[in-house]
């Protein structure tokens, strides 16, 4: 069965161009300059992107130096045999940890799981869960914050990690309520 | 704490690498992931101006009006302190709406540009407000209604029923949104967060 993935990205697709094109269609019929004021709006994109690179310089090469270092590998290793009794693989823990750091390797790891349990094991199904109730934490807030110029972020990154956090126990909690 | 992490992935990974005799690859990894931040930072230049186009003409048709007036009662209660009607509250109600679909490569830039008007109340400039890190948390706990790449991946796999994820997922991440928004709420009034204004302390002296 591939219809609701299909569907949910087509959905996703019209979305997108309902967005892209109502909004100017919208504007127009009340009157707006669409162009010229589009034009406008567009100009300061450079500049944002100019902004957010030294945020993201730092964040990701803290990550990609982590990620390079086979920190990962010693922490599967580390990990007490308990948490395996919860249905939480080395390969899980992996992922959660790595979840707030990068988007693109936490789907690498997550295909790498769908890969070696198999797609409808529980593993994939948890897998899949944790990645749809996290976020790329550091890196929205590298460019959340570098776009505007703050370092002095205070407590942003904790309630973002702590929102990982219960994403990751309540995938946990939820996936035995559903999946046993 | 984004010192201490910072910090701490450096000087982790090198302690790592060294023991783990991955100190080639550490090194590569360097220069490669500050190529990719320069180059994710320009390929980002065109998404980013077509949306803040886009933006612009739905402030100016008056759009954002309309859906901040839908969502206005939601956001007042997480945003109190923001004025009625101020353009942060459009701003902000479009990226969530942005993020629910998983539209990820429009919600970013309308985010920023969020955080730009949330910017403008922000007495200190270069210090978080209180807005902006709940903003924040709520970004960061992801808000997406469709996991759109896990299905994509299980269903790439063989998965003989993919949507199974689709109602837990939706439960766990109602659960990181909440966690969020309270761990911003309680933060916020811990006193090591508080912003002391620094007004030119050398000349005042104590009073």
């Amino acid at each position: 069965m591939k219809g609701l993935p299909e569907i949910s990205s087509t959905v996703s697709n019209i979305i997108f161009l309902t967005f892209l094109v109502g909004i100017p269609v919208y504007g127009f019929l009340r009157g707006v300059k669409v162009y010229e004021c589009f034009v406008r709006g567009a100009r300061e994109g450079f500049d944002v992107a100019v902004m957010i690179i030294p945020y993201l310089v730092a964040i990701l090469v803290a990550v990609g130096m982590f990620r390079a270092s086979g920190a990962m590998t010693l922490i599967g290793q580390a990990l007490p045999s308990f948490v395996e009794r919860l249905g939480i693989s080395p390969d899980i823990v992996a992922l959660g940890l790595v979840r707030p750091l990068s988007g693109g390797a936490a789907l690498g790891m997550l295909g790498e799981i769908v890969a070696r349990y198999g797609a409808d094991s529980y593993q994939a199904r948890l897998a899949s869960v944790i990645n749809g109730s996290t976020e790329t934490t550091l890196y929205v807030l590298a460019v959340y914050f570098g776009a505007v110029a703050v370092a002095k972020t205070r407590y942003a990154l904790h309630a973002g990690l702590l929102a990982d956090a219960a994403g990751f126990a309540a995938s946990v909690l939820v996936c035995l309520i559903f999946f046993t | 704490m984004l010192n201490i992490l910072w910090l701490g992935l450096l000087v982790g990974s090198v302690a790592v690498a060294v023991c783990m005799w991955n100190v080639k690859e550490l090194v590569a990894a360097v220069a490669d992931s500050a190529g990719s931040a320069f180059k994710l930072a320009l390929g980002f230049t065109g998404i980013m101006a077509l949306w803040l186009g886009i933006m612009k003409i739905a402030e100016e048709s008056g759009l954002v009006g309309h859906v901040t007036r839908l969502i206005a009662p939601v956001l007042g209660l997480l945003f109190p302190k923001i004025p009625e009607g101020h353009p942060a509250l459009g701003s902000m109600a479009i990226n969530i709406v942005a993020n629910m679909f998983g539209l990820n490569n429009a919600a970013t830039p309308l985010g920023i540009r969020a955080m730009k008007d949330l910017d403008e109340l922000n007495p200190i400039k270069g210090t978080a407000t209180h807005e902006m890190c709940m903003f924040l948390a709520i970004n960061t706990s992801s808000v997406q209604l469709i996991p759109a790449g896990a299905l994509a991946l299980l269903a790439a796999g063989g998965s003989s029923d993919p949507t199974v994820i689709v109602l837990p997922t939706l439960v766990a991440t109602c659960a990181s949104t909440f966690v969020g928004v309270l761990s911003a709420r309680l933060l916020s009034r811990m006193r090591r967060f508080r912003v002391v204004k620094e007004r030119g302390s050398e000349n005042e002296g104590p009073a």
